[in-house]
């Protein structure tokens, strides 16, 4: 598989990022849509880093947006490593200015979200996508191509990002379910 | 039925409406905030007979039986477009109330809904048929309210696959 990243490693951003926390729903930020950033701007390189560092300690978090970390933009974080529904795999990375330009393959999924704890929701994702943006940190556009669970990780923070949430795309009336048991 | 949930509810119930010769049709369970919930149609037996077979299950006083004798079930017409509605925001009251009149005052027809209160959060997903051609316009006067009431939703055409 070619690095579509050429090398680029989250060391790369020269920030260990500080943890920050996690808003949740109905924050009114995670339903605004996230404006464009310069990626090469050190505050989106900074926000980058403190994304990396706060999905590192969150247990079972495979990716963070920066809406839920109350910032209004278009950057993102995923590390699916070790997932058992992953297939493709490109380790942990951040995004910037993010847009899906092929999805195939749609397949329904549960998936949960940091920012709404209790609840999760069956939502039907692109097994198989093709992503534009920009690392943070360079000037230079990246292409990846991923699939299975990485590909439904970038579909999620790029709707975060877009200021949607999977409440938004939960496949009936069905299809919402309770995390916390009331007894 | 609406009681305190346990292990063996829908056993205890289908068994006694089995030996009863009632024969269980539609229905359907869940849990709302930890209660025991089922709606159910059987056909067959009188509602007297029923609310009797089922009288050892509510003796405890847990559980909450109404039993009631139902028309003819009615053939549905083929009702307009199915669209799904997701509405969230912090809880309040009435967002239940205002979007749905939004919807049925443009003829919309709510076939499932769920709505779940999560702390602050309150969701609520809907199944609707809406005549043809009135989604945008429906869309935009739920924006119009849901902007009002401070809370988000989105109109999508459910998507069928008939294979
Ligand atoms: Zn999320």
């Amino acid at each position: 598989m070619t690095d579509p990243f050429n090398g680029w490693t989250p060391e790369a951003l020269g920030d260990q990022g500080e943890v920050l926390p996690v808003v949740t729903a109905p924050d009114a930020v995670l339903s605004r849509p996230g404006p464009e950033v310069d990626p090469s701007d050190p505050k989106v390189v900074r926000l980058a880093a403190d994304l990396l560092a706060t999905m590192r300690v969150s247990p079972g978090c495979v990716g963070l947006a920066a809406p839920q970390v109350g910032v209004s933009a278009q950057v993102f974080v995923v590390d699916v490593t070790g997932h058992p529904k992953a297939a493709s795999v490109h380790g942990a990375f951040a995004l910037c200015n993010a847009k899906v330009v092929e999805a195939t393959r749609w397949r329904p999924g549960r998936e949960g979200c940091m920012s709404v704890p209790d609840l999760t929701g069956d939502v039907k994702r692109a097994a198989r996508v093709v992503v534009e943006a920009v690392l943070p940190g360079t000037a230079e556009p990246v292409r990846l191509t991923t699939d299975a669970f990485e590909a439904r990780a970038l579909q999620h923070e790029i709707d975060h990002c877009a200021g949607l949430l999977f409440l938004d795309r939960v496949a009936g009336a069905h299809a919402l379910h309770q995390r916390k048991v009331y007894l | 039925m609406i009681g305190k949930d346990r292990p063996g509810i829908v056993a205890d119930v289908s068994e006694a409406l089995a030996r009863l010769g009632a024969n269980l049709t539609d229905s359907t369970m869940t849990r709302l905030r930890g209660h025991f919930t089922w709606t159910l149609v059987c056909s067959g037996p009188g509602a007297a007979e029923v609310d009797a077979a089922l009288g050892p299950l509510v003796a405890g006083g847990q559980l909450l039986a109404t039993v009631r004798e139902v028309g003819p079930e009615v053939e549905a017409a083929a009702a307009g477009e199915p669209h799904l509605m997701s509405v969230h925001g912090a809880d309040r009251l009435g967002i239940v109330a205002a979007v749905t009149r939004v919807l049925a005052e443009n003829g919309g027809n709510i076939t499932d809904l769920t709505t779940r209160l999560t702390g602050p959060l309150y969701v609520l997903v809907a199944e609707v048929d809406l005549p043809a051609g009135t989604a945008d316009a429906v869309a935009k006067r739920l924006a119009e309210v849901a902007g009002g009431l401070d809370v988000e939703v989105t109109l999508r055409r459910t998507e069928m696959d008939v294979l």
